[in-house]
């Protein structure tokens, strides 16, 4: 009897350690039911949005807002790589989709046919993380596309170095592969 | 059931918890490549069609340049490890260029226009990984005559720091 009570507490405690690991795995948004998340444009961790950018402040968002909405939201905003492609595969986003270089035809094309079918209010994350914020070929063409599409709910992440600096060098989760 | 008892199932079962998180976490960051540590030998072709392993620079003090042709600072540095590679080869130095480019035919182009004079190859994610990851151009690092990285270089460099290091490197031997 006293046996089978310990084998009852032993099934619980791995329930809930099952438990855990599950509600750790990310939700993500697959259109089929849109929800506008309040994107916070400001960073926890005092990372300054830059000014004279041609994609607005509005529009932008930190690593660390991002790392923080992917742990608490319930619901996930479509991430969408517009990087290369080697970089990817090394690591990403959980959940991250791959679209192709922004700058590119393909990426352009494949962009726009991923978000084809999404409301407009659709919530949608951008980014790259190539090189430095400045001088990546990939977010502004990538940002323009979904602007000029009429999209209202979208959200470029802002990487001032690059994914290894300011994504996975302050711990965030990531994914590798396809 | 004793108070006692559940104190430590409850002990044991967030002692699985924080194992899983840690494990999970060590499995996602990638290994950096360390000074001090040898490179990890690679065989590309390269844009000549020719096999190119690093192993074959051993006895060389090795520059090995990750970069993109869409990396605005990967192309300002090139010019100038142009005019290393040529000033600095008879010495023993040798620049070894691998591309991140998802296809070969804007290297080639490139490798024209700019007229490079070392050795470019185009890499893959296993490659870049074996060298802790590539998440960010450029990369370069700093290989001694040994075969042990002496530097990593994260992110557009100042020239100036590659000339120095280069040439205490090669005044070492």
């Amino acid at each position: 009897m006293i046996m089978k009570k310990h084998i009852y507490l032993a099934l619980v405690f791995v329930f809930l350690f099952l438990l855990s690991v599950v509600a750790q795995e990310p939700v993500l948004f697959d259109g089929t039911n849109p929800v506008a998340l309040s994107f916070q444009s400001t960073s926890a961790q005092g990372t300054a949005l830059p000014t004279n950018d041609s994609i607005p402040q509005s529009a932008l968002i930190t690593p660390a807002d991002l790392a923080n909405q992917l742990q608490s939201a319930r619901q996930k905003p479509l991430i969408l790589n517009v990087g290369p492609h080697t970089l990817y595969l090394q690591a990403h986003i959980p959940g991250a989709e791959y679209m192709g270089a922004g700058s590119s035809d393909a990426g352009q094309q494949k962009l726009r046919e991923r978000v084809k079918s999404l409301p407009k209010n659709a919530p949608i994350v951008l980014y790259c993380g190539c090189c430095p914020w400045s001088q990546c070929p990939n977010v502004h063409p990538a940002y323009q596309l979904l602007h000029s599409l009429g999209y209202t709910n979208f959200k470029v992440v802002y990487m001032t170095a690059d994914f290894g600096t300011d994504w996975i060098d302050k711990g965030y989760p990531v994914a590798k592969g396809e | 059931m004793s108070s006692k008892r559940v104190l430590i199932y409850s002990i044991v079962t967030l002692c699985l918890i924080g194992l899983y998180l840690v494990s999970r976490r060590a499995a996602q960051k990638p290994k950096s490549a360390a000074s001090g540590n040898s490179a990890p030998d690679f065989t590309v072709t390269d844009i000549n069609g020719k096999k190119l392993s690093l192993s074959d620079y051993r006895g060389k003090v090795v520059l090995l340049d990750f970069w993109a042709t869409w990396c605005t600072p990967c192309r300002a540095e090139i010019p100038h490890f142009v005019d290393m590679q040529e000033k600095l080869g008879p010495q023993g130095f040798q620049v070894i260029g691998i591309s991140m480019d998802d296809e070969a035919k804007p290297v080639k182009e490139f490798y024209q226009q700019y007229r490079i004079n070392y050795p470019l190859g185009v890499g893959d994610d296993k490659l870049a990984q074996s060298f802790g990851g590539v998440l960010g151009l450029p990369v370069n690092f700093l290989i001694d005559r040994e075969g042990r990285i002496v530097k990593k270089y994260l992110g557009a460099t100042e020239v100036s720091v590659f000339d120095r290091d280069v040439a205490d490197l090669l005044a070492q031997h």
